[in-house]
């Protein structure tokens, strides 16, 4: 006699502890096995690139730091570049170091956020209080800069808010002597950890061809092997000035492009920001930062699309000017947005536990996906 | 590696007439297209071994506002002109980049999906659906995908849309 | 013991009646450790847990209620019990309510046989040990009461995860448990806490008492059979890294997702209870019980009194220190999947603790 059997339709979210956020799965399970993930966004729609279009140039920049609000600098400067290469405008060689100096401590800080919630995904909760333990040190040195902890309108159209603090370039190198034992330190406690391999390793396996027709950057695509970061293979600012490396998934505890490599890659990363840092402190030129900021913004009729290297993959700005001084359309190209399209890909014949571990290793956050 | 000239002559040798102008601008240069025929051109452009654009970076819908715009009782409505949507793509062999422009009639705007060209399209096109109302012919799944699944105001991005006075009977202007 | 036969002989001076002597002497000696024992231990416990894991993770945990925040359980269950009674409408109103009181009378009935010290046993029943598995098991049917009536998905999936958990680890357990009944000839706890009497060389981790040759041929067999026993009794009380049945980030908190205000505290009380019982059967089981690893100061100086006390002191600081370990562990490692669970389980933990069990039968027959 056969058992009868149904498939069961679990709703992950909105409200739960690991969607990271207002994310709604639809699963469906045979058992525990997942045949099938429907994410639904949208909650956190706070229309963005309408709001856009009834606002000058420069009031966009607060409005973008809301979007991956973990990554605020990041969003600013993606933005800045955009609105430059509209204008057609140089930037003194100080803001771009600082702009450089700024990018990669906010992506520490946005890494340690998704390798310690990460950490807690999986179950441990020490790696997630050691993340934000570091991740204040580095909030701070934003503080000093800026004022603001989160939401920084610091990167302007054509300089900086603010020049730097005059401790911010010792403490900064403080952070740096502090910072890089912290990691060796995760790593013994979480990247090698027997069970979290067990959990992340071979989970979640994305090969490299589904990544790029997926649209799939940062270090996603990065841990499915492929050498590709904007910072040096599109490059922008000032980051062909600086020696480092664009670490990649080697599949070292299981296949190329499972969990365990998209985590990993963002702990390198890490390393590498840090190199990005001390080079950036030690070439830090002089100068004035908002000499070269325009008094009035007014881009010639045309459209733009300029990409950043996010903490979370390429952002892009797609701008379109009609000639006034607001934008007549702004897309946002969210890393996050793209990203989350492939959970369903990622879930399939899984169990629901590795859904929260592969979610946790996609590393979105809803600001961004919902914009 | 390939300028946009050359991939342009190429697109017009294989698709003469879908494929319209070059349209140069101060900053990027983008490359008109036949709305029905893009899914074809996607596909030569993904598949043509000289350049292999396996990457789409973005996929944006426009609202282009050249139509008539009649303002009533402090209502805009636009009637006629066009809806638009840019394609970056991008090739991660050759480094070279191209943008495609499609103009749909704001009436009946239809376009071809390519959705299954390029993956990542779904969910950008569901967002040019939801917010412009776009349709991609032969999507996958269209549904809205920021916006509520039973909005049925119209389409926030466009020009003209105005916000409707309820919705589930909560008051929507504030 | 001594306690019993003190308030049977009180209250019969008293009635007269060997039969009301004998019944308040059993209801008050078996009230006694949840009162002195569960309650207390159970607001220490979730005091102690927020200190460890706050100081292994650079903070300092609560603060403020006393100092060093050690009244801050009892105000968390004064919260608890002036907050609202939720039961959903789609919840099966009688089982829902029976369940957390099922699932703390299991881990209570536990305390029971556990030989606190030599003067004092709840229930010094022969069959100790075999009662304390019967009891623990009982914890399951209050889990799954809980996760079916609650009628919530998440609910469902955590006390099914749990079922399966706990009755598979249940078989390693018995296995160990097995291994010490054949050595020891035994399933009374008290007897075999006896049996550990001395110093510590004589407990069972250490292959029992006595000088033989099998004493020493015990000895790596036994340290793999607690080592086997102390994982599955980790897995039975769902703690890290087997708290799947309540993983947070998965099923929001498994089969209790549903419970708020005292039925809640229950469940919680519950499993700090069973924490403690656990970490006393391993530590009565293989490490003497409530025997002194150097001898009593008691029989130093000639103090006789002072010998259950001290007995006691050190049943608690064994059980304590196990309480401690499953901390220092919930708070370094993360957490397994469900079939990596049952793979452990069944794959590794039940044939080792099945090939100890043959090696050690030969052992004794030798």
């Amino acid at each position: 006699m056969a058992l009868k059997t149904e498939q069961m339709i679990l709703n992950m979210g909105p409200q739960h502890p690991s969607t990271h956020g207002v994310l709604r799965l639809e699963i469906v399970l045979e058992g525990e096995i997942i045949q099938k993930v429907t994410p639904h966004i949208g909650y956190l729609h706070r229309c963005f690139e309408k709001h856009c279009e009834a606002m000058t140039y420069p009031q966009v920049i607060p409005y973008t730091d809301r979007m991956d609000y973990l990554a605020a600098m990041g969003n600013e400067f993606g933005y800045v570049i955009a609105v430059e290469k509209l204008l057609g405008i140089q930037v003194p060689e100080r803001v771009e170091y600082i702009r450089v100096i700024m990018g990669e401590l906010q992506r520490i800080a946005s890494h340690l956020v998704a390798i310690g919630t990460y950490g807690n995904d999986i179950g441990a909760m020490t790696p997630f209080l050691f993340a934000f333990r570091d991740r204040e040190v580095v909030l701070n040195l934003f503080e000093i800069t800026c004022g603001a902890r989160m939401l920084y309108n610091y990167i302007w159209v054509g300089g900086l808010s603010h020049d730097l603090h005059p401790d911010f370039v010792r403490l900064t190198r403080e952070f740096i002597t502090y910072f890089r034992p912290k990691i060796i330190e995760m790593n013994e406690l979480l990247s090698t950890n027997k069970i979290f391999i067990e959990r992340t390793a071979n989970v979640g396996v994305l090969p490299l061809e589904t990544a790029i027709n997926y649209g799939i950057t940062g270090p996603m695509l990065r841990g499915s092997g492929f050498k590709w970061d904007l910072r040096k293979d599109d490059t922008y600012s000032v980051y062909n000035k600086f020696d480092f490396d664009i670490p990649i998934g080697e599949g070292k505890v299981g296949t190329v492009g499972d969990c365990w490599d998209r985590y990993f890659v963002k702990i390198l990363e890490m390393g590498e920001s840090l190199k990005i840092i001390e080079q950036a402190l030690d070439q830090l030129p002089e100068g004035d930062v908002t000499s070269a900021i325009p008094k009035r913004i007014k881009p010639p009729i045309g459209s733009v699309y300029a990409r950043v290297e996010n903490p979370k993959g390429e952002l892009g700005y797609f701008i379109i000017s009609n000639g006034t001084t607001s934008p007549f359309r702004v897309k946002v190209r969210g890393p996050s947005f793209v990203n989350l399209g492939i959970m369903d890909v990622l879930c399939k014949n899984h169990m629901v536990a590795d859904v929260i571990a592969i979610l946790g290793s996609v590393d979105i956050v809803l600001g961004e996906v919902d914009r | 590696m390939k300028t946009e000239e050359e991939i342009f002559n190429l697109l017009k040798e294989n698709f003469n007439d879908d494929i319209m102008e070059l349209v140069k601008q101060p900053v990027d240069h983008y490359i008109l297209c036949n709305p029905l025929k893009i899914n074809e051109i996607s596909l030569f452009l993904l598949s043509n071994e000289e350049l292999l654009f396996d990457s789409l970076m973005n996929l944006s819908g426009v609202d282009d506002a050249n139509g008539t715009s009649t303002i009533k009782e402090g209502i805009t409505t636009i009637e006629g002109g066009t809806l638009s949507v840019y394609y970056h793509l991008e090739s991660t062999k050759f480094r070279h980049k191209i943008i495609l422009r499609i103009s749909t009639p704001r009436e009946k705007p239809e376009a071809a999906s390519v959705a299954l060209v390029w993956r990542s399209a779904d969910w950008h096109e569901r967002e040019a659906f939801d917010l412009l109302g776009i349709i991609f012919l032969n999507h996958p799944d269209l549904r809205r995908i920021l916006m509520p699944y039973d909005w049925d105001a119209g389409y926030p991005l466009r020009k003209d849309y105005a916000n409707p006075e309820f919705y589930h009977g909560m008051k929507v202007p504030y | 013991m001594i306690i019993y036969d003190f308030l049977y002989n009180l209250v019969f001076s008293i009635t007269q009646s060997a039969v009301a002597g004998d019944i308040t002497a059993m209801v008050i000696s078996a009230l006694l450790p949840l009162f002195i024992l569960v309650l207390p231990f159970a607001l220490l416990a979730v005091w102690l847990e927020r200190k460890v894991s706050a100081h292994m993770q650079d903070r300092l945990g609560p603060m403020r209620t006393g100092s060093h925040g050690w009244l801050q359980t009892v105000a968390d269950v004064i919260k608890l019990l002036q907050k609202e009674d939720i039961v959903a409408a789609a919840n099966d109103r009688t089982l829902f309510n029976i369940a957390p009181i099922l699932v703390f009378a299991g881990s209570y009935l536990v305390f029971a046989a556990l030989p606190f010290s030599s003067a004092y046993i709840g229930s010094n029943i022969d069959l100790g040990l075999i009662f304390i598995i019967a009891a623990s098991g009982f914890v399951v049917a209050g889990i799954l009461m809980a996760g079916w009536s609650s009628n919530n998905k998440y609910s469902l999936l955590g006390a099914m995860r749990s079922a399966a958990q706990i009755i598979s680890y249940e078989i390693p357990t018995i296995l160990v448990i097995l291994t010490i009944i054949m050595i020891t000839g035994t399933t009374n706890l008290r007897t075999l806490s006896e049996m550990q009497t001395g110093y510590f060389w004589n407990w069972m981790i250490f292959g029992g008492a006595g000088f033989s040759l099998s004493k020493f041929l015990f000895i790596p067999f036994m340290l793999i059979g607690f080592v086997t026993l102390f994982i599955s009794t980790l897995a039975e009380v769902n703690r890290t890294p087997f708290d799947i049945p309540e993983a947070e980030s998965e099923l929001v908190s498994g089969y209790h997702t549903e419970y708020s205000g005292m039925k809640f505290a229950m469940f919680f009380m519950a499993e700090y209870a069973n924490m403690f019982a656990v970490s006393a059967i391993v530590s009565a089981i293989f490490l003497g019980g409530y025997q002194s690893p150097f001898g009593y100061l008691g029989n130093t100086f000639g103090l006789h009194w002072l010998i259950p006390i001290e007995q006691f002191l050190w049943f608690a600081s064994k059980g304590v220190f196990f309480v401690l370990v499953q901390m220092w562990l919930r708070w370094t490692l993360p957490r397994l999947r469900v079939d990596q669970l049952m793979a452990l389980c069944w794959k590794y933990l039940i044939p080792i603790a099945f090939v100890n069990l043959i090696i050690i039968g030969l052992i004794t027959v030798l």
